[in-house]
């Protein structure tokens, strides 16, 4: 899916600064496990959790989202020009979408 | 010269140098690449975009008369009351298909042409990032638009209007398979759309000549850049809305079905939040054409460039906060039209900035008022128009009163015609020696100009007077006892405005004349140079060698070729341009200097074929599974063929080398 | 002026070979795709969150779910990102043995993970709960089913890039190549992380 003019990209240092060992990823793998298993027991113990429970679960989502983002994915250690792109259009979901339900009184029910 | 060339015609022949790319030893076993640089072949297979850049640009004029035809047919219809010319039921089809031409179909591939043949020259680059990408978003685009179109003789058109609303647009009201080719041609342009964003967006960011950083980017590549940005994020949303479109239509899914308790706002947001976008998308592209223009013709630089850079960006930013001001009469609720008002009226800020700068380059400036000036001046007027009523329906109360009514019309006629295509047709004047070698006649440009202007008020001025009296868009028939008399009769205004559409058909139609009369026997070859240009589309040849520049230009301003010929020898911030050079000297340096190796990618069969097997599936998602799978078969072998091909041929492909070209290769 | 142009050519990386950011155009194409899908994805999840509740008096999400089940089915396609992430880094390191068995294990999780959705699908099916039974219904299967539909692609493409790499067909960069396929498996991981929340675990 290329063409000629890319073939010869600065490779070297694209990958060499590429944070993790092995070892650092089954570190995360292990503690995005563990993040969904809470996650798990927050949804059988709503009754106990009263108003933590839906922003409880909300920010253990958002850490697991941005830990893969961040290091499986490389952003953390990226060109910030990637973490640009996806930013945007992450944005740009999260912004409108939100409006748009917002408009329809889904965040009043 | 009907041998086949190497891809690099400069010097050295493709070899060695490119070890990174494993290469089998022929790129399909049996078949050899189609590496043709004449005849039909070199057209159908090129991933050159300057070929593909002139095939947008030939396949969407011909959708413009289609377009056209249909609108000429609705304004027959209405020019006195009670029309014959049409049904009820044809009449909206027209006008849905007529939209959807001139949007899809028109003015994006358009400005798609000149953004595909003008952004790598502009940046100085040999081609785009992704060559064969670009050639597949081509021809996803032309199949798209042929299947789209194929709907007239498979049962009748889309009737939904542009924006389809659901559920109006669901089966029960919409029986025929119309919305169904609609739905489906759209998400294969759609295609076409984001998978060419992705690829000028790359090659903007990385294909740039050295030294020209972001603020010395020529303005229509700006512009380009904040499009392809736009189209980007604004087709995955459309395609979410196609999807669920097909799926209630086809396979019975709820998701506009009111009875099942289904929100008929839904698709509204949906189409929206990609439509205003969209309508940036449209116009964006020629406020850079316009933008590149004025300087050039008013022989001063872009006034306040940094602005008109941050200006467009800001608009496309706004434009994704400001969708439902076409939903105020939908019944939002008073704080989000309150809301959604007011960042409209935020957006016409950097509109009217952009108005401001315009104006600015050309004050005090030398004006040569030469075709492409007379529709750049064209835009900035009849745009301002457009805009003016744009504000107008961004205050709520007045909205709910122009709604639906022919004002919308005159509104955004006057910023999709007057702002968009007058642009457009001001680049094709201004470009065409670049892409053909050959000036578009002058005089004639001038009939063609003035005989465009004159018909597009008098085909849309009135529209605001029919509208503010109340005539509805898209009814099929007025009639005469409801018309009024006097100033406002209605009557006298439609036909009007059906004569307008007849002027504006024959300027039009001047501008074929003018290509036929300027490309007889005969006529001179353009000069290098013909309008004292400024960007670097002109260190080069007309029309351009394939490869582009013989070397990659140097960069060290904005307006690069300009002060490339003028040197400032003003002091105390009083400029005093000299020519030091003329165009030709500037071009010899640079061929005088050509680049050793220049490694061009090799055409491709795989692009067509993989756009192929997109409307095959699509007829199958109506008719038959069969076909569906068929579909989806070849687009696998091509996906396969394209992955396992490498960017240049083997040297087995080419003819062995002959004299001529032992020769090219003899003079490096 | 004429200077400037005459030594231009000390800057020119021959060729076309030149990239003004030093970036590979690949990842940065790829990383604009994700960021676009965003707004794909984000549809589709709003759409559900709107419809979730109606599905007058047919079957809920909270009658259907079977969230021991889902959860174990998440955690496989948990698990998958770390075998992805383990074969991009054994692609830096040239391994083409361990590159070849991690993305074949990562492409069997997707494909457990993908049974275990079918399995999902029908036993729904069964319970009564069709595509075409409600707005909850609807909006449901086409949500999960796009993402099905994405970790199927993953995995054909993943298999596909193991063959090519035994028989060292890999068109450009390797390393890259790897990388790229890497992004968007976790991209797909990452949505289902989304989903996994906001439709499973969230009540309606
Ligand atoms: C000064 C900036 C602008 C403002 C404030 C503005 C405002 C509006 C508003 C409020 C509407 C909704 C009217 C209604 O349906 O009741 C509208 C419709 C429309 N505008 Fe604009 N607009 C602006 C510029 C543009 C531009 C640049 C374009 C395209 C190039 C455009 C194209 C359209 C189209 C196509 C519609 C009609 C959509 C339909 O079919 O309902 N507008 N505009
Ligand atoms: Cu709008």
């Amino acid at each position: 899916m290329s063409t000629v003019t890319e073939q010869h990209n600065t490779h070297g240092d694209d990958h060499a600064d590429h944070g993790l060992t092995d070892l650092g990823y089954i570190k995360i793998a292990i503690f995005l496990a563990v993040i969904t298993a809470v996650e798990v027991v927050f949804s059988y113990t709503q009754d106990q959790l009263g108003a933590a429970f839906l922003p409880g679960l909300l920010i253990l989502m958002a850490v697991k989202f941005f830990m893969v983002l961040l290091y499986f994915m490389h952003l953390k250690f990226d060109s910030k020009l990637f973490s640009l792109m996806f930013y945007i259009g992450l944005v740009l979901a999260v912004g409108c979408y939100a409006v748009f339900l917002a408009t329809l009184h889904f965040f009043q029910s | 010269m009907a041998i086949i060339e190497r891809p690099s015609d400069a010097v050295e022949v493709v070899d060695e140098t490119t070890p990174s790319v494993a290469t089998p030893e022929s790129s399909y076993g049996v078949f050899r690449r189609p590496v043709e640089t004449t005849g039909w072949k070199s057209w159908l297979f090129t991933i050159d975009h300057k070929k593909l850049g002139i095939m947008y640009g030939v396949v969407a004029m011909f959708f413009f008369v289609v377009g056209g035809i249909e609108a000429m047919l609705l304004r027959l219809q209405l020019a006195g009351p009670n029309g014959t010319v049409l049904s009820a039921d044809k009449y909206n089809q027209m006008f849905t298909m007529h939209a959807t031409t001139m949007v899809f179909l028109f003015v994006m591939p358009m400005a798609a042409a000149f953004a595909n043949y003008f952004v790598p020259l502009q940046i100085g680059a040999r081609d785009v990032a992704f060559p064969r990408i670009n050639a597949f978003g081509f021809w996803a685009f032309l199949f798209g638009g042929l299947f789209l179109n194929t709907s007239w003789f498979l049962g009748g058109g889309a009737d939904g209007g542009w924006f389809m609303y659901a559920p109006n647009s669901s089966v029960a009201f919409s029986p025929s398979n119309g919305v169904d080719f609609w739905g489906l041609g759209l998400q294969i342009t759609g295609v076409a759309s984001l998978t060419g964003a992705i690829n000028l967006i790359v090659t903007v960011i990385n294909l740039r000549a050295p030294g020209m950083s972001l603020m010395k980017l020529p303005i229509f590549t700006w512009m380009v850049l904040v499009v392809q940005f736009l189209l980007l994020f604004a087709i995955p949303v459309i395609t979410v809305a196609l999807f669920m479109l097909m799926f209630q239509r086809s396979f019975d899914a709820t998701f506009f079905s009111v009875e099942a308790g289904a929100d008929p706002l839904l698709w509204q947001h949906l189409f929206w939040i990609f439509g205003h976008p969209e309508v940036y998308i449209l116009v964006l592209p020629s406020f850079g054409i316009v933008s590149e223009i004025l300087p050039v013709f008013s022989k001063k630089p872009l006034f306040g460039y940094p602005l008109v850079v941050f200006s467009g960006a800001a608009i496309g930013f706004v434009g994704w906060g400001v969708w439902a001001h076409h939903m105020f009469a939908s019944g939002l609720g008073p704080i989000s039209v309150a809301a959604f008002s007011v960042a409209t009226m935020a957006i016409a800020i950097p509109t009217g900035v952009k108005i401001v700068n315009w104006t600015l380059t050309m004050w005090g400036g030398k004006l040569r008022f030469t075709v492409p000036m007379l529709y750049s001046v064209g835009v900035i007027v009849q745009f301002t128009i457009g805009g003016l009523s744009g504000v107008t329906h961004s205050v709520a109360p007045s909205d709910t009163q122009q709604t639906d009514t022919y004002y919308i019309v005159a509104h955004f006629h006057y910023v999709i015609f007057g702002g968009a295509v007058l642009g457009l047709f001001a680049g094709m004047y201004y470009w065409w020696p670049k892409m053909f070698g050959k000036m578009l006649n002058e005089r004639l440009g001038r009939v063609n100009f003035w005989f465009t202007i004159i018909g597009m008020n008098l085909t849309f001025g009135p529209m605001h007077i029919v509208g503010l009296q109340g005539q509805p868009r898209r009814m099929y028939v007025w009639t005469e006892n409801r018309a009024g008399d006097g100033f406002f009769n209605i009557g006298f205004w439609n036909l009007i405005a059906s004569i307008g559409s007849f002027v504006l058909a024959l300027g039009i139609l001047l501008f074929f004349v003018n290509i036929y009369v300027s490309h007889r026997k005969g006529t001179e070859k353009a000069p290098l140079d013909p309008w004292d240009a400024r960007s670097l589309e002109w260190i080069t040849t007309n029309p351009p060698k394939e490869h582009n520049f013989d070397r990659l230009p140097q960069v060290g301003h904005l307006d690069e070729f300009f002060h490339r010929k003028y040197e400032d020898r003003g002091s105390d911030g009083h400029h005093e341009f000299h020519q030091i050079a003329t165009a030709e000297e500037v071009v010899a340096e640079e061929e005088n200097n050509a680049d050793g190796h220049i490694h061009l990618p090799s055409p491709s069969y795989w692009p067509i074929l993989l756009a192929f097997s997109l409307p095959i599936m699509a007829y199958g998602v109506i008719y038959n599974v069969f076909l569906l799978i068929g579909g989806a078969v070849l687009g696998l072998v091509s996906f396969y063929g394209w992955g396992l091909e490498p960017h240049t041929a083997p040297e087995d492909d080419y003819d062995p080398p002959t004299g001529t070209a032992m020769e090219v290769a003899a003079h490096g | 002026m004429a200077d400037t142009a005459v030594h231009a050519d000390e800057h020119v990386d021959h060729g076309g070979h030149y990239s003004s950011t030093g970036l590979s155009n690949n990842k940065l194409a790829m990383w604009m795709f994700l960021g676009s899908e965003c707004l794909l994805f984000g549809g589709l999840i709003s759409t559900y969150m709107l419809y979730r509740g109606r599905h007058s008096e047919n079957l809920g999400p909270d009658q259907v779910w079977d969230i021991p089940f889902t959860s174990a089915s998440s955690f496989v396609l948990l698990m998958s990102s770390l075998t992805m992430v383990l074969a991009v880094s054994s692609a830096v390191r040239d391994d083409d043995r361990n590159t070849k068995v991690w993305l074949s294990v990562t492409a069997l999780l997707g494909a457990l993970f993908v049974a275990g959705q079918v399995y999902e699908f029908t036993t729904f099916y069964r319970e009564g709960l069709g595509f075409t039974t409600s707005l909850f219904s609807s909006s449901f299967y086409t949500l999960t089913g796009f993402h099905g539909v994405h970790v199927s692609v993953g995995i054909i493409m993943l298999m596909s890039l193991v063959g090519m790499i035994s028989k060292n067909k890999v068109v450009g960069d390797k390393k890259e190549t790897v990388e790229l396929f890497g992004l968007y498996w976790h991209f797909v991981d990452v949505v289902w992380i989304l989903i996994f929340t906001l439709v499973y675990l969230i009540p309606a």
